[in-house]
Order: structure tokens, then sequence, then C-alpha cells
């Protein structure tokens, strides 16, 4: 007999009287200001939020806020970069990158998350392996919270999908908080319109 | 064999002894506790996220062979490779089998206590292939050879000092300088090289969903996705009991999960891996190693609901005390003291005596695991198979004998000098002097309640 | 009404003032209070360290002692939850079922059945820190646990708070369990001693006098802590504050 039959064998013999699935609510009565939350709830978790100035673009925002960087890729048409991500061989290809640029599919309002998936990311890997990370998003697109998140198509449909919620962290020594454990530096948040995705 | 029990207590003393240590462990996780609190008093339906995920997980597990049937077709239509582990030896195996048919030599890896639980490293490492824990604390503990303490912040035993040393000694660090900063750059630098470089990455499972065959990880690091996404071949570990049904079901299980754990709304990264990136490969391995054996106690399949948040440990005042490594045990505090006798009813038989019973264990947990209740029955079991230590079953005899009679009852507690023999007799047949040691002795009175009573209102009869 | 008192065996031979105060507060309230003098413990020393065979005897004995009685009240959490909660050693006959039902703590009796108003004869001008044990708090659910989140109730303190005088002081961690835990006191010494040390100490920060719990096992672990660390801190059980208990 196969591992497999055993193990759902000896299970379908113990597994106790069966218990109903309940229904879950969306939880998403009395909520305050999505946007505000979403901000709130983005700086805590240790992410900052910016707009674009007037007239500015997004190549030129980076530029502005990351001026010592050499190497920026971007996976939104939105902005250039300076190394178009078609050229890569490998993800590993992106450990001398500066700072990445994605647009997120959407933001949660409840925690800060924002939604991305191999069609945003293009390389997963640039949300990981960049020092530091910008993420586009259009204040339109932020439901209030996870259980509204968890209805969206995406989890079902992409290969890989993240809620992401501030820069990589950790407080394993002592509890002190530190951003840059192992992903990206840091993260921020651009609000603006646009994005056909 | 007969294995040696754990002795809880004994260890719990010397972590005790360093007060620095001590001290610093419960302040520590107390805060985690406390930020817990204040999370839980944010969200107003937050005892209603309870109760639907304890149902859920109910739900889940009375029909999981079928919801394990659902979503090894799920996961083999998205292109994944689903493979079947009885015990840990067959999970280890598997995991080498998959490396080596791809000639993988370096393994990235993020946090799972399920490979702690399959001591599935030096299985790997004595054949060659080499693992690097990614996860600070779980690398922390990895490079001084010991297991996590605990399931979430698997080095909250150690002190900045500690790491300094074990960094100093290992990656080459400033053994002096115990600045968590410095000391966390150095990590990740010490690390990338190999996310860069490895041929696999392997993580855990905090949820494996049956509707989409997807595999869900929640991490604040970012180690985990850079494990997934950067090498060409991805492992994910998964014990039997993550299943849940639906998409749907993760907003109950994720809004509670890190709020539970650290006091914070989400972690950093909830990641979802449904299908391989295109040229590379994603294998599952589900894993038993008992788990079906404990769906069948009628007193603890309900410990297979346990989201491994931790709560319980933190507000766990003993566990706070006494450090996860006293525990002696894969799973320490409370959510271990009702799993691993599981394992081994004689090794760890002493574990569910490291409780005093509070139940806020049960309080915090957030699948509602009746966790003390389990503690209490385990203490049954292990009386009923003969696993009490000798003096404790006679010091429990003696009392038995004299507490079920009036007559020596009496004679035990009346007269002069008998109060001040009395507990000494009835509670004392351990350690020498175990109360007095950091404790005043209690002062006998001159009479007994009943002598009074007796005295004040009336004969007895 | 008829009220059978159980006086649990470390409390008649340790704290025979908190059966005397139990009693005489009963008696105050209007109760006919009945004391069954075979009685001797509940059983829970041994059950609670899974030896069910050897709290038989005990558990058939109280039933002995205390089958029949509308209203069984004692001065103890831990032991009520006992009875209400694990008195399971004996078979359940339908006697025992109601027995386990007629059980209760002190402060719930006061509060739930007898809804005392007032304590007139009770004053207690000093600083109390209230020590809800676990089994009270958890178990017999007296008042709301930091960890749950509902509204805020106390039932030993909408008592305590009839008291004149009476000041109340929160240490940090109100309800964090003080370590004593039956036999665990003496099994894991060092734990308990730690939890003991940090929780009186943590009562003397607020300010506080007097420690004040319906669980007089809790109050002795913790008056051995606070005289060996040297703390100025007394002891009482609340059965004593609301009987009129002057210092």
């Amino acid at each position: 007999m196969s591992s497999r039959d055993d193990i759902l064998g000896v299970i379908r013999r113990h597994q106790p009287a069966a218990r109903p699935l309940p229904d879950v609510p969306l939880f998403d009565a009395n909520l305050p200001p999505m946007l505000d939350r979403f901000k709130e709830a983005v700086t805590r978790m240790g992410g900052k939020l910016a707009e674009l100035p007037r007239g500015s673009d997004v190549d030129a925002f980076v530029r502005d806020r990351f001026p010592d960087a050499r190497i920026i890729c971007s996976a939104t048409p939105e902005a250039r970069g300076t190394r178009d991500l078609a050229t890569l061989s490998a993800p590993a290809d992106l450990q001398d990158v500066d700072v990445g640029v994605v647009r997120a599919r959407f933001g949660v309002a409840e925690t800060g998350s924002v939604f991305l998936s191999e069609t945003e990311l293009q390389v997963n890997a640039i949300g990981y392996l960049v020092q530091h990370f910008v993420i586009l998003l259009d204040p339109a697109v932020i439901l209030p919270n996870l259980h509204h998140a968890y209805e969206q198509p995406g989890f079902r449909e992409a290969r890989y999908a993240v809620l992401m919620t501030g820069p990589s962290a950790t407080a394993d020594i002592e509890g002190i908080l530190i951003h840059g454990a192992q992903g990206v530096r840091s993260l921020t948040i651009v609000l603006m319109s646009g994005g056909a995705q | 064999m007969r294995e040696k029990r754990i002795d809880h207590a004994e260890a719990a003393s010397e972590f005790i002894a360093s007060t620095e240590h001590v001290a610093f462990h419960d302040r520590r996780l107390w805060d985690l506790r406390k930020k817990r609190d204040r999370e839980s008093e944010s969200i107003p339906e937050w005892e209603e996220l309870r109760r639907l995920a304890s149902a859920i997980k109910e739900h889940t597990l009375t029909h999981l062979a079928d919801y394990l049937e659902e979503f090894e077709r799920n996961a083999i239509a998205n292109g994944a490779r689903v493979h079947w582990a009885v015990d840990a030896i067959e999970h280890n195996e598997i995991v080498l089998d998959i490396l080596r048919n791809r000639g993988a030599k370096t393994l990235v890896k993020a946090k799972s206590m399920l490979t702690e639980e399959c001591d599935m490293r030096p299985f790997l490492e004595k054949r060659g292939v080499t693992v690097i824990e990614t996860d600070l604390a779980e690398r922390i503990q990895q490079l001084d050879d010991e297991p996590p303490s605990h399931i979430v912040v698997p080095s909250v035993h150690k002190l900045r000092q500690d790491v300094a040393q074990v960094f100093g000694r290992t990656i080459g660090t400033d053994p002096t300088n115990s600045d968590p900063h410095y000391l966390a750059e150095s990590q990740r630098q010490n690390t990338r090289p190999y996310f860069v470089g490895a041929e696999a990455g392997m993580t855990g499972a905090n949820f494996a969903v049956a509707e989409t065959g997807s595999i869900v990880v929640c991490t604040n690091e970012g180690n985990a996705d850079l494990s997934v996404n950067v090498p060409p071949l991805y492992i994910a570990s998964v014990g039997v009991e993550k299943l849940i049904p639906r998409v749907r079901d993760l907003g109950v299980f994720v809004r509670m999960l890190s709020r539970s754990a650290l006091g914070s709304p989400i972690t950093q990264y909830t990641s979802h891996m449904r299908a391989p990136r295109p040229g590379t490969e994603m294998h599952i391995v589900l894993v038993d190693n008992g788990r079906s054996e404990r769906l069948g106690m009628a007193d603890f399949w309900t410990s297979l609901k346990c989201i491994r948040c931790g709560a319980c440990m933190n507000t766990c005042p003993v566990y706070r005390r006494s450090g996860g490594l006293s525990y002696g045990a894969t799973y320490s505090g409370p959510i271990g003291v009702i799993i691993d006798p599981t394992f081994s009813l004689r090794k760890y038989s002493n574990l569910p005596f490291a409780s005093t019973l509070n139940g806020s264990c049960s309080n915090v947990c957030p699948v509602k695991i009746n966790i003390h209740e389990q503690i209490y029955k385990w203490r049954q079991v292990i009386a009923e198979r003969g696993q009490l230590p000798f003096v404790k079953k006679q010091a429990m005899q003696a009392a038995g004998k004299v507490l079920a009679s009036p007559k020596l009852y009496r004679a035990a507690v009346e007269g002069a000098s008998a109060a001040s023999e009395y507990l000494p007799r009835f509670m004392l047949y351990t350690r020498f002097n175990a109360w007095g040691r950091q404790r005043e002795v209690p002062v006998a009175p001159q009479q007994t309640f009943r002598q009074w009573y007796i005295k004040n209102r009336g004969q007895p009869s | 009404m008829k009220v059978a008192l159980f006086v649990p065996c470390f409390i008649d031979a340790f704290f025979p003032e908190v059966g005397i105060a139990t009693l005489e507060l009963l008696e105050r309230l209007g109760c006919e209070v009945v004391y069954p003098l075979d009685q001797t413990c509940c059983g829970q020393p041994m059950a609670n360290n899974g030896c069910e065979e050897e709290a038989a005897g005990a558990e058939a004995l109280f039933v002995r002692n205390f089958s029949g009685f509308q209203y069984i009240v004692a001065p103890s959490g831990s032991c009520i939850h006992h009875v209400r909660d694990h008195f399971t050693a004996v078979e359940q006959t339908e006697e025992v079922k109601q027995l386990r039902r007629n059980a209760f703590e002190l402060v719930e009796f006061l509060h739930d059945v007898l809804k005392v108003e007032a304590f007139p004869w009770a004053e207690f001008p000093h600083k109390v820190g209230l020590h809800n044990s676990c089994g009270t708090l958890r178990g017999l659910r007296h008042a709301k646990a930091t960890e749950v989140s509902e509204p805020f109730f106390s039932k030993p303190l909408d008592l305590l708070s009839k008291v004149k005088g009476i000041e109340f002081v929160t240490p940090d961690r109100p309800d964090e369990c003080c370590g004593f835990g039956g036999t665990f006191s003496l099994f894991e010494e060092s734990v308990s001693a730690n939890m003991g040390h940090d929780k009186v100490s943590d009562h003397k920060r607020a300010g506080a006098e007097y420690i004040v719990s319906a669980d007089s096992s809790c109050l002795m672990h913790q008056k051995g802590c606070a005289e060996r660390l040297g703390l100025d801190l007394r002891f009482m059980h609340i059965s004593q504050i609301l009987n009129g208990a002057r210092e």
C-alpha cells in the first residue's frame, strides 16, 4: 500500500463525527474611511507613503528619492528604470538592483497591504532581491479588509500572489525592530491613479 | 529502549539561574502578549473570528481525507508535484530524493517547525546537502547548534550578547559588537550569496488551501519569498493538518495569525504559492508523522486545529520563566505540552505537569483549543499508564487514603503540632524542602476550623 | 436559606479564620449554615495530578457529606472549580450531577445567588490589590480576564466596592497566575517561586498594602514569597474583609 493510501486510510478511520463549515461574513460594517485607514496601516507596518509632485513622473520621483541608486528596474510601463527586466536570464540577476518599481493590483485598508502577483512583478524576485521597493497604487482600488481581499480572483488565478505589507522586517534580536532583514530595506507606496491592469 | 524522561523542572531551574535571561525572556514575551491584547481589543468581531476559525478547522479535520484529496488534485492540475510521507524519515528521504534528482547541493529554507520535527537538517547535511536557515532567529539557532526555543521567535531566549558570541564564532563578526543592527546586517550579507546561488528553496506552510491547491506562508523577513522565487526548485513541507477548505477562509486566519503571534495586524509578507514559475519545479510533501493517529484521540484531536501562532507560549507564565528549551521537545509551551506526549508518552510524561492549569493559553488561542483542559486530561492518561514518578504516585495514594477517611484526616490535622506536620507530609514527599527554599512556610494555627466550630457552634454528632 | 458550608482541608488546617469569617458572614446575611462534620476534601489534589483512582475516595466522601443540599458554599475557588468541572472520579449519578450544580464559591454565591447589596459592617481603609485566582477567574469566570475581548466585569470587585474606605490598586499584570498551582509549587519549585516573587513585587510596586483573594492557597504561596523577599505586604481572604475584619 502506498504512503498516500496509508495516510488517507488512517485519517478516514479516525475522523471524528462531521462538523459543519460556517459561512464567513465580510465584516465590513462601520469601518473607518478607507484611505485614512490604509495610510495609517502602511505607516505602522514600516512603509512610506508618497505622492508624485505635480508634473513629475515616476522615473524622476525615483531618482529624487534614491539619488545614489545606480540600477533601477521597473515592472510597470509607468517607469523606464535603467535596466530592462526582459534582459534578465535568471531572478538572481536582480541581486545588484538598487530600486525596483511595480504597480500593485489593489490595496487593503485594514492592514496596509498591497496585492502583487507574477503579472505585476514580472520577475517575482524583484519584490525581494532589490534594496528598495517602490509600489504604485491607485487609491481607488483599496479594499476595506482581508475578507474583501480574498474575494478577489487573483488568489485563484495567480501562480504566485503576495499581500505585501511594508519592508522586510525582523525583531529577532531582543525585539529590536530592524528593516531590511533579508528582503527590501524600504518600501514606498506612491498613491497615484492609473495602471491598466 | 526506555527513553529518558525530560526533567522540565530541572532544566527550568537552570534557565532561571541566569536572572538576566529569565527577566528579559519574561518581559519580551509578555510584551508580545500585551500587543496581542491591543490588537484583539481593536477588532470588535475578535471573538466571532475565533469561533469561525475553530469551526472551520473542526470541519476540515472531520473531512480531512476528502480535503487532502481535493488539495492534491488541484495542486497536480496546477503543475506541482505532490508527495506523501507517513513519518519523519520518509519526509526526509523524499526531500533528499528531490534534491539529488536535480543535482541540488544547496538548500535555502524558511523557518518550518515541521522540518524541525522531522530533524531534516542533520539528515540532509550528513548526505552532503548544505542547508541554510534564512530566518534570522532560526539562523542564529542553526549556527549555535541549538533547536528553536519558540515556534515564532526561535531565539527569544538569547540576549544580544549571546548572538554576538555566536556570530563571532561562526560568521566572523566582531564578538564584542552586540548592536542588533550590526548583527542583523551581518547575517543579511552572509546569507545573500546563498539566496543567489542555491539550487533549491524550501518553506513550510501556514495554510494549504484545498480549493486552489495553494500553499500559504506568512513571514516578516522576506526570506521565504526569496527561497521560493530565486532558485529553480521549490519544496514545501506541509503537515496534513494545515488544510483549510477555501480561499475565503484565509480572511479569518490571516486576520488573526500575526495579531495573535506578534500583535501586528499582518505579517509583512503573506505569500500564496499555487503553481511553479514557468521553467521551474514545485514539490509539496504532505506529512503525517503521527497526525492521523492524533486525529483518533477523542480528548486530544482538536490540538490539530493549531495554527502555530505561539500566543499560548507568550501568555504562559511557566513558559516565560522556563524557556522553550526546558521542554526538550520540538514544540514547547502549552501547545507542546499537549502535542509532545503523542510522540512519546514516557519521554514527555513530565510536561503536562509543567503547568499551573491557569487557562490563559486557552483564552488566547485563536482557534479555541481547550489547551489547559487537555493538559489536565493528559495527566490522567499519564497516571493511568503508570508514567507518574514513583514519589508522586506514592504521595497521591497516601493523600487519597487520608482524605477519604474523616478519622485519618482528623488524626493528621488536629492536635498542637499535627497541623505543622500536615503540609510536609501531605505535599512534601518530593525534593527536599521544596516549599521552603524560596518561600516561608506557613505557621500552623492552634486549632482547626472544625475544632473551633465544635467549640463555638455545638457538639459533634 | 439553608446552606452547607464546605471548608476545604487546607483552610480547615491552616486558615481556620477564613472558615470562621465565611460562616459568620453567611449567618449575618440570614443563611442557615450547616457544617457537615465528616468533611475533608473535594478530591482536587489527587485529581489535579491525574490520579482519578486516588481521588475517588475523597469525592465519594464529599458526596456523602454534601448530597441533598440546595446550596453548597466554600471559600475556595479552586475547590469549587474542581467540584463543578472536574469531579469525575466517582460515578456520575443524578445525585452527583445535582451536587456539582449546587456547589458555589463564596463570591459567586454572594454576588449571583444572594445578590448582596451592602455590607454595612465592613470597613477597610487600606490599599488593596485584588488577586483573582485562575480557578475563579478562568474556571468559574468571576471576572473578565485581560486576554478575553468582552466588556469588563468583576464579581469580587463589585462586592469589595461596597466596603467602606477600601481603595484598589492595579498591578501591571492584574491576572497573571501567581505560580501556586497545587503540587506544581513543589515539583516545579523554581518556576513557582519565580512567579510568586514577580507577583508580590508587582503588587508592591502598585502600592498595595494588602493582597486579597478568594483563594487561600494562592495567598499562602504569595505570603511565603513576600516574607522571603522582605516585602511589607499583608494577605487576607475576601471573606474576612466582607465580614468586617479591621486591621
